[in-house]
């Protein structure tokens, strides 16, 4: 149904819509909004065969999840920032044991300093732990991705992470057709575990694995991780048939055929980009954009399929490595033939800075000309930082 | 796009309900088969902090999600902040501005402002005062977007009040349909007198 609705209350909806059995969640801005939607939804009798558990903090939310799933249950919960950091054991658990959880990332910057604002450094932290991360461009993709993200976590017993910008995307107000209980039903069946804990025929689960067999369980997950570039284009295809509308996938590309310079990107800067790109399109500058919506496992084959004409790239990156730099960069370089040489990294928008059409075309135009370093800080304030650099001893 | 994109900065103090305001207005436009993205500014978030919100209305979706730094309108929920804040900053040449005050702009320090603008642009209403009257409580937003609909047509009164009533209970709704009713008409008469000035 069509809504003028909060982010946050969207993705709620959406997440009610499939079904979980048990939601378990502790409260972070910018998370809050969503599992006080679904606590309120569970409460109202709305979602019968679900328990939605009050817990102590983001460590046990994980667990609690890991021990509803495996036992069965489809489980859901939500965090952000230091939540997903005090997780972090048991997010690996999860994915070591194949568990289809679903857990939507509000988008948040890490301390210290304590910053309560949108960045992508809590989802990059969890890069590698194994699950599969998609990146919500709009709230439209952040309610669709939830309903795509459980039909592929159970497809391939794998735990996914829907990614959307903390406060622009959760706390913004705008048009989104929220998935009808009917059409999810229809979509997505319901959870058969592909084994469960059950006291009536037990198994064990998790158990100790050994030096002889353990680089082959990471090899399997792997593989298994793998299987997702098949598995998302083809639910995306699937939601969009029953839908009508196109949501998730791989890679998304926006004016990239004829393009000289494109900038890969994730998550809700998307928009301002295309803006940015269309207006630097009438002054006769050939860019383009790639959105990057499933980032884990990387879609590098979509994405040198994607960037094959451009002779400049540019990577704008919500996040970054101290000492290294770009982080999806690394990925883009490793997608692309002779490493990815001409690739420049623009760090953007960390701790909720706001990222305007106006810095992103004179960032895009700089690129274009060649002349951007291979490392940028978009709109760094050189008078502050050099001040500082001045009074901090070296050596 | 940008020439049919109508752009709304919303100023208050934490508590007063500029976000509610922005929601609102987006719904008012979505009730007409528009686009609108309503989004708070996220600086301090403690009650009576200087707090800012925004609302694009387009007639085509909405892709740009950057602060608004030049706005088509103003809305001035607390007219204590124009001593601290340049509320008008960016405002363009030929936009709204829209105060809660007991009293005409005139009378706010604002006489340089009003001849910036073209006449009929800067305008109070007593949106506190029509609150309290009808609900008991000195709550701005209905008021305001009721004069907001009168002051730039971008959204119809009537469109202002079916967001009203899809945002308050049965108690609460009637009390804000009518202080935005009869902030509409104070500004629509007003805006009749300015025209035959």
């Amino acid at each position: 149904m069509l809504r003028q609705i909060e982010g946050s209350q969207a993705v709620a909806a959406a997440v009610a819509a499939c079904r979980p059995q048990v939601i378990c969640a502790y409260p972070i801005s910018p998370q809050t909004h969503i599992v006080e939607a679904l606590s309120a939804t569970v409460k109202s009798g709305a979602l019968a065969s679900c328990e939605f558990i009050n817990v102590e903090s983001e460590f046990a939310a994980m667990s609690v999840a890991i021990g509803a799933s495996a036992a069965g249950a489809r489980a859901y919960t939500a965090t952000a920032s230091q939540g997903l950091l005090y997780m972090a054991e048991a997010v690996y658990n999860a994915a070591g044991l194949g568990l289809p959880i679903v857990m939507t990332i509000a988008n948040r910057a890490i301390g210290a300093p304590i910053n309560i604002w949108n960045d992508h450094s809590d989802s990059m932290v969890m890069r590698d732990a194994g699950w599969v991360q998609l990146y919500a461009e709009d709230n439209q993709e952040a309610a669709d991705l939830h309903v795509q993200a459980f039909a592929l976590a159970e497809r391939l017993s794998v735990p996914v992470m829907v990614c959307m910008d903390g406060f622009v995307l959760t706390h913004a107000f705008e048009r989104v057709d929220v998935p009808e209980q009917d059409a999810v039903d229809a979509f997505l069946p319901p959870y058969r575990p592909r084994q469960r804990l059950d006291p009536a025929d037990p198994v064990t689960i998790g158990a100790m694995v050994g030096p002889e067999a353990f680089t082959e369980v990471r090899y399997l997950a792997h593989v298994n991780q793998l299987r997702a570039l098949d598995a998302v284009p083809a639910i995306a295809a699937g939601f969009a048939a029953a839908f009508g509308r196109s949501t998730g996938g791989l890679v998304r590309p926006y004016r990239v055929d004829d393009a000289d310079t494109v900038v890969v990107a994730l998550g809700s800067v998307l928009g301002t980009l295309k803006d940015a790109v269309d207006e630097l399109r009438d002054g006769g500058l050939r860019v383009g954009v790639l959105g990057v919506t499933t980032y884990r496992p990387f879609p590098s084959a979509a994405v040198r399929a994607a960037l094959g004409g451009a002779r400049r790239i540019v990577v704008l990156e919500r996040a970054f490595s101290a000492g290294t730099g770009g982080i999806v960069t690394a990925d883009v370089r490793g997608a692309l033939p002779g490493a990815g040489a001409g690739t420049v990294t623009v760090v953007a928008g960390l701790g909720g800075r706001p990222i305007t059409r106006a810095s992103l075309r004179q960032v895009l135009a700089d690129a274009h000309g060649g002349r951007l370093e291979p490392l940028t800080f978009l709109d760094l304030d050189l008078r502050l930082v050099e001040r500082e650099l001045a009074r901090t001893p070296t050596g | 796009m940008s020439s049919s994109m109508f752009q709304v900065r919303i100023h208050g103090r934490g508590g007063q309900g500029v976000v509610t305001a922005a929601e609102l207005l987006s719904v008012a436009a979505f009730v007409e088969g528009r686009y609108a993205q309503a989004f708070p500014s996220f600086g301090s978030e403690r009650t009576g902090a200087p707090v800012v919100a925004f609302c694009r209305i387009s007639d085509v979706a909405i892709r740009r999600r950057e602060p608004i730094v030049d706005p088509d309108a103003i809305i001035v929920q607390d007219t204590t902040l124009l001593e601290g804040i340049d509320v008008f900053a960016g405002l363009r040449q030929d936009g709204y501005a829209l105060l809660n005050a007991p009293v005409p702009a005139s009378e706010l320090g604002l006489v340089e402002r009003l001849r910036w603008y073209p006449p009929g642009r800067v305008v109070t209403v007593p949106a506190s005062e029509l609150a309290q009257r009808h609900l008991g409580r000195p709550v701005p937003n209905a008021a305001l977007l009721g004069a907001f609909a009168a002051l730039t047509g971008v959204v119809s009164a009537a469109s202002v009040m079916a967001a009203i009533r899809g945002r308050f209970g049965d108690g609460l709704a009637e009390g804000n349909l009518a202080a935005a009713t009869e902030a509409y008409d104070l500004v629509r008469s007003d805006q009749g007198s300015a025209a035959r000035a």
